[in-house]
């Protein structure tokens, strides 16, 4: 038996989180996994949270993870990773995207944002495994700040015992063919800038 | 016919939708509701099935009887409150029976995710005296659309198939046969006449009322000995009865003990439940919302066999999560580990250190929340600005629009279902209601039931001033296509239905069309229409959805610093991309906006109420 592996992804509307996290259980179905996958809709497109979770294992039933067992969470803005950092069991992984996006409660004057110290010192106080990404610098290098997501899947594919090709075959069937080149750039872009580390 | 099987992942509204077209269905309708939303236009890619996009439940559900009564196998899609649109039918639906197999999808909302309520729709079953069908995974979704079309047909009934959230949105593997050849359909036969089934006049309704009961009875028979209950028998301390999402998560929180899993929620299998109870210590009862399963189990003579633990420990209100069902499982005294196995890292890393770490709620920094708020761009902006300029007492209806009720808008007083806002605001001013009242409503919750309110208020000399927001599309649900849009659900050129001409033909006199990007424009016709005392107005709404075709994004607006003052005015229109930067006014000592260029489309709502013109566009509209 396999252990379960439980990924949690998180971000605002408009992030890429739905794909991501779509790839990521396809990925798992790919490499011979049971995988699940489950998001919530609604409001998503409004700006608001957006939290996807995805179960690798020989048998997954729960479509979602239990709060504090989740291996791997991934956050695409760095408020969301705090916001969500319980959800992590005890020293597992977070790859947080160095992206801010103000919520209007700040925009409009009712909430402070943060400061990187504060949120990266919530999430390290559960785990000791943060890896910051620049996946939104690295994605506006290449031309679109929407490849952050795909920037993050390279970083957590070094986490995983996958070859990076079964990754780029789920890649390339679930973005438009004329950005198949650019996510391929972007996944090892994000592979690199981990591993430079 | 059939191909390989491969397996793939699918939302379980995609699985709903390819078992009932390998189920051979010809027709289905649905009105777009989270989360059943996604079914349809699933359905709509399958050559040989005609799905359509239906102005309410209700239409979408005669259109399946009709389907059905003619021959067809027809399904009708809709959220738990559309099936309350939808229930006039539906009861006496269940008295005709069907012609060819008829399946209702209800998706229901646990959590309330994009809901009003979170009522639970398997009560319908035992109100209507119907099955209901409850799968737990894409798989089941899938394979449980093939057992309802011939449940229907065997039983002659109606069946309901539920769904949740958790299952409608979540993806799970399942094996696909990909067909090989494309399916024909048989022209159907000509239609077999039999009024006494089909037509609920009360001679005919007493007659059916009978068998209705004894179709029942055998259904009740066929639940006893169907596949789609079972017992997993293991560990028999405690035996476990559920369905659902909510069985998966008891399996994981109950591993190793034995399971009643119920697919089929009403009418129940009282022997097999009977039968399992005997042999089990302690019977648990885990369920989403209501005590549905529980009460009717409570209600059998279990001879003294043992205790039931259910909804004194699981919640009756939202949606389960594994962490709610061992709690109230631990709760109840229940010998389980008290967390699950991933959350211990010594279990996972090979160490048995405890771990080091603080938990990280010790650390008190607060983080602001995130509310959904109005696109950039979104025409709706303009309006909720205006109205709340106006001190208008607004009674609002179901929609993105609703986000006018929060922060920066806070201008909405009443919101209660789909179409209710023209009622509502007639009712408060029949009534005598001092405060000046305007109803807002989209324009697809104006054709799936804002017509009858609107005619109901000019027929009794209401006064109200209703403002219909036509952005083209349906929008909070993802952007699906109706009777103003003039599209139908295949992409097909239709019949538009044009708004200002219903409220003229209904017998409005005084219409506006406004562009809804025009702040003083709108602003004007609020004041002109509820200036009118003795008769109802309309005012029409006209600016495109960002997420629409029709949207024209127009280069970005900027904010001169030399100019701003940091008043803070153009946060009033709650725009995501108007950002506070980090120079402060040195009068004010207040921070001066600035604009976010990849977030902004250029509608220049802003720029309008700017009272000191800081604002401007970057660059003209090339035309």
């Amino acid at each position: 038996m396999r252990p379960a592996i439980n990924f949690l992804f998180v971000g605002v509307g408009g992030q890429g989180i739905l794909t991501a996290s779509d790839i990521a259980a396809e990925v798992g179905l790919e490499a011979t996994y049971d995988a699940k996958k489950s998001e919530v809709h609604g409001f998503s497109q409004r700006g608001g949270v957006v939290e996807s979770h995805v179960r690798w294992g020989d048998k997954v039933a729960a479509p979602l993870a239990e709060k504090g067992s989740v291996d791997y969470l991934i956050a695409t803005e760095l408020l969301e990773a705090a916001r969500w950092i319980d959800w992590l069991r005890p020293e597992g992984a977070a790859l947080v995207n160095q992206q801010h996006i103000p919520p209007l409660s700040v925009t409009v004057g009712d909430a402070l944002y943060p400061s990187d110290a504060d949120i990266l010192a919530t999430v390290r106080a559960r785990t000791h495994d943060v890896t910051v990404v620049a996946g939104l610098a690295i994605a506006e290098r290449l031309g679109t700040p929407r490849l952050a997501n795909t920037v993050l899947l390279g970083a957590l594919s070094t986490r995983l015992d996958i070859p990076p090709e079964t990754w780029l075959a789920v890649i390339e069937r679930r973005v438009p063919p004329k950005y198949i080149e650019l996510n391929r750039q972007a996944f090892w872009e994000g592979r690199r800038t981990v591993s430079d580390e | 016919m059939r191909g390989k099987a491969t397996k793939r992942l699918l939302s379980g509204n995609e699985a709903i939708a390819l078992g009932a077209w390998e189920a051979g269905i010809r027709y289905a309708a649905a009105y777009p509701g989270t989360p059943s939303t996604e079914i349809l236009p699933a359905l709509a890619q399958y050559a040989g099935v005609l799905a359509e996009w239906a102005t309410n439940e209700k239409v979408a559900l005669d259109s399946a009887i009709g389907a059905s009564f003619a021959g067809a196998r027809a399904l009708a899609a809709m959220k738990h409150v559309g099936v309350n649109v939808a229930s006039d039918s539906l009861m006496s639906l269940s008295y005709t029976g069907v012609g060819a197999g008829l399946v209702l999808v209800s998706a229901d909302d646990p959590g309330a995710f994009s809901s009003q309520n979170e009522q639970d729709n398997r009560h319908y079953a035992r109100f209507g005296k119907f099955p209901c069908l409850e799968p737990a995974d894409s798989q089941e979704a899938k394979d449980y659309v093939h057992l309802a079309f011939e449940l229907s047909e065997r039983f002659d009934t109606p069946v309901m198939l539920r769904s949740t959230t958790r299952l409608s949105h979540s993806k799970s593997a399942v094996e696909v046969s990909v067909p090989t050849e494309a399916r024909e359909p048989s022209p159907l036969p000509p239609f077999e006449r039999k009024p006494h089934k089909y037509v609920m006049i009360p001679a005919h309704a007493r007659m059916r009322h009978p068998e209705i009961e004894a179709r029942l009875q055998a259904l009740t028979e066929y639940a006893e000995t169907g596949p789609i209950n079972c017992i997993e028998w293991s560990n028999k301390r405690i035996g476990i009865i559920s369905n659902g999402v909510a069985y998966q998560y008891a399996r994981e929180v109950f591993a190793g003990f034995s399971f009643l899993k119920l697919g089929m929620t009403y009418p129940l299998p009282k022997r097999t439940i009977l039968k399992f109870a005997a042999e089990v210590d302690t019977l648990v009862i885990v369920e989403e919302l209501d005590p549905f399963i529980e009460e009717q189990v409570r209600a059998l003579d279990l001879k003294g066999g043992g205790t039931i633990v259910g909804k004194e420990f699981f919640p009756l209100t939202g949606e389960l999560t594994l962490a709610r069902v061992r709690e109230g499982a631990l709760k109840a005294g229940l010998p389980i580990p008290e967390q699950s196995q991933a959350s211990r890292p010594s279990a996972r890393d090979g160490s048995h250190e405890e771990p080091q770490t603080p938990k990280s709620e010790t650390l008190n920094v607060a983080l602001p929340v995130r509310p959904p708020a109005l696109c950039p761009g979104c025409p709706h902006r303009s309006v909720y600005f205006n109205l709340r300029k106006l001190n208008m007492l607004v009674a609002g209806d179901i929609g993105c629009y609703a986000i006018g009720v929060l922060p920066p808008f806070e201008e909405m007083d009443m919101l209660i279902s789909m179409g209710a806002s023209i009622g509502m605001a007639h009712g408060a001013r029949q009534a005598g209601c001092p405060d000046k009242i305007v109803a807002t409503i989209g324009d697809s919750t104006f054709f799936h039931t804002g017509l009858p309110e609107l005619a109901s208020t000019v027929y009794n000399r209401g006064q109200v001033c209703t403002m219909i927001l036509d952005n083209g599309t349906t929008a909070m649900t993802g952007g699906q296509d109706n009777p103003a849009t003039g599209v139908t659900l295949q992409g097909e050129t239709t019949q538009r239905i044009d708004i200002e001409s219903v409220a003229r033909a209904m017998g409005v006199e005084d219409v506006w069309t406004v562009d809804a990007l025009d702040v003083k424009e709108v602003e004007q016709a609020i004041r002109e229409a509820t200036a009118i005392n003795d008769r109802p107005t309309v005012i029409v709404v006209n600016g495109a959805c960002v997420f629409t075709p029709q949207f024209r994004r127009r280069p970005a607006v900027v904010i001169d610093p030399q100019i701003c003052n940091g008043c803070g005015f153009c946060f009033r229109v709650g725009c995501p991309a108007i950002l506070k930067s980090d120079e402060t006014d040195e009068k004010t000592e207040r921070p001066k906006a600035q604009i976010d260029p990849l977030l902004c489309t250029g509608c220049t709502v802003c720029l309008q109420v700017c009272p000191r013109k800081a604002i401007h566009q970057t660059q003209e509209e090339e035309t």
